[in-house]
């Protein structure tokens, strides 16, 4: 293989883990501090596809990067309501932990079948602006213009996640909660904000991806949000699910693992690819099953 | 200013508290001793609201605060240093004391505050942007204290800050918990330790599985001979 087709494989990888990165950070933010896979993520990305879609329906023209960030305030704006209406009620009647994952279950079947009745069940496309599906000639190299788009965004995220974390004062609060949330209550920290405000990033975070995500498909559906929670379940388990850092990592492997598959495998099996990248995922898994990054110290049992 | 009455605790069905009743006066340093299990920690932890009393009242400065969320009975003034002190390993040692002044807005006071730790506590001065994780037991014990200090509290709970250190070091934490109280806190020192709690409390209660059964000064329990089989576990 020469360096020139290596390079755009690389630019290709690089890409497709950014999206998944993000998407792993908004699963493991919640996580973190609730011990919460919250299983509705999914479909926090799958709104943010149709708030896309209705916008454009509604208002032709609109200019996109609007329509972009309609569809992160909407994803924001589904994830608190979801934690205002049926998380918190669940959490304060005190029962045992698995109800909280059994709400995160109910709400993802809700949220399909709003936008079912609601909408529609058949897909719906969302358009995007031509530089998206471009390509940039670099020498020998050919690059799509997408691939830079989600490298910088991913980038920028990841660095406006890492000042918020780092030099806030929500940022303490966070990260103490994910150390020790109780001892944060004690401390006169609301527990009730600072989870809402996991949320809310969560909701971001879904939002951004679900943007870059729906410019490689373009098109919506209601259960469109499996893909994406799987994916990112599978990305922050292999990676670390005690650190975000793992999340990050997670993601970008299962981004190289794609794309590398998706050049190894013959093609025979490349419809398969997918399952291969699970099963890679499973073997690391056996051979280190709290992941890749590890845990920095030992965490509050709760 | 904190009066708990005939209080009953439970932890889910099992009952840890059985009529306990304690009264702490303002500025006052009182002791909560007993042997392992006593429900001593029960006890701070049902001030500190979270857990609700069952049974009896708990009022702080003439109202009640049964029921209240730990957060709003922090705003009240009541400031817990738990048992095995929990600090927050992947904070700094600047970022711990910034979260005890959580129920704070006075940005100036607040570093203000950060500044006076470091000058009671220099060895955190030394520290102060080291990852609380790395610190030792008894360094850990003055960031939890210092901490719990930054809410600049009425009434300061002490949960066994000497368990776990070095003999040299228990004696050093005595120390600086006998120094707090010339700071004006009214101090609620609970210990497994009862010798050296006896010489620095005003008064002391004796606690056996989950019920008062001795109080008094300190001088007066010092003297008593309950203490040892309470404390051993001998009838």
């Amino acid at each position: 293989m020469e360096w020139a087709d290596f390079a755009e494989l690389l630019i290709a990888a690089v890409s497709l883990g950014s999206i998944y990165a993000l998407m792993a950070l908004g699963l493991v933010l919640v996580f973190g501090i609730l011990r919460l896979i919250n299983f509705a993520y999914g479909e926090f990305i799958m709104i943010g596809g149709y708030a896309m879609w209705w916008l454009q329906r509604l208002e032709f023209g609109i200019p996109w990067g609007f329509v972009a960030l309609f569809a992160v305030v909407v994803a924001i704006v589904t994830a608190l309501a979801l934690e205002r209406v049926a998380f918190r009620q669940v959490r304060a009647s005190h029962g045992p932990p698995i109800n909280l994952l059994l709400t995160s279950f109910a709400c993802s079947a809700v949220l399909q079948s709003l936008v079912m009745v609601l909408i529609s069940p058949r897909s719906k496309g969302i358009l995007y602006p031509p530089l998206v599906s471009a390509d940039l000639t670099l020498g020998p190299l050919r690059i799509a213009a997408f691939d830079i788009m989600a490298i910088i965004v991913g980038g920028i995220s990841l660095v406006g996640l890492t000042i918020l974390l780092r030099k806030t004062f929500l940022g303490i609060c966070l990260r103490a909660a994910a150390d020790d949330f109780t001892m944060t209550r004690l401390l006169g920290v609301q527990a009730d904000r600072v989870i809402a405000a996991a949320f809310a990033i969560s909701g971001a975070l879904a939002g951004i991806s679900s943007v870059l995500y729906f410019a490689r498909i373009g098109l919506v559906r209601p259960d469109t949000g499996l893909g994406p929670v799987i994916i990112a379940f599978f990305a922050t388990v292999v990676g670390g699910i005690e650190s975000l850092a793992g999340a990050v990592v997670g993601g970008f492997l299962l981004g190289f693992l794609t794309i590398g598959l998706q050049v190894v495998l013959p093609t025979s099996l490349l419809a398969y690819r997918d399952a291969f990248t699970f099963l890679i995922v499973i073997i690391v898994l056996l051979f280190r099953p709290q992941g890749l990054v590890p845990g920095r110290h030992i965490r509050e049992v709760r | 200013m904190l009066v708990l009455e005939d209080v009953n605790a439970s932890y889910g069905s099992v009952v840890a508290l059985w009529g306990v009743s304690i009264r702490v006066g303002e500025g006052e340093m009182v002791g909560l001793i007993g042997a392992n299990g006593a429900g001593k920690t029960t006890v701070l932890s049902t001030i500190a609201g979270v857990l609700r009393p069952a049974r009896g009242t708990i009022t702080f400065g003439g109202e009640s605060i049964v029921g209240e969320s730990p957060e709003d009975i922090v705003r009240k003034g009541i400031a817990l240093v738990p048992e095995g002190r929990r600090i927050f390993p992947g904070l700094t040692v600047e970022e711990n004391l910034r979260l005890g002044a959580a129920t704070r807005s006075d940005r100036l006071g607040i570093q203000q505050g950060i500044d006076e730790m470091y000058q009671r506590f220099p060895i955190l001065g030394e520290r102060l942007h080291s990852s609380a994780g790395t610190l030792s037991g008894g360094e850990q014990q003055q960031l939890a204290i210092a901490r719990a200090l930054m809410c600049r509290p009425k009434l300061l709970m002490l949960d066994e800050p000497s368990l776990g250190l070095a003999p040299k070091l228990v004696g050093d934490v005595f120390d600086l918990v006998a120094e707090l109280q010339d700071t004006g806190v009214t101090i609620l020192l609970v210990e497994q330790n009862v010798a050296k709690t006896l010489q620095i409390v005003d008064r002391a209660y004796l606690m056996r599985t989950g019920r008062i059964v001795a109080e008094g000064p300190a001088y007066e329990l010092r003297e008593a001979v309950d203490i040892k089989s309470a404390y051993l576990g001998a009838e």
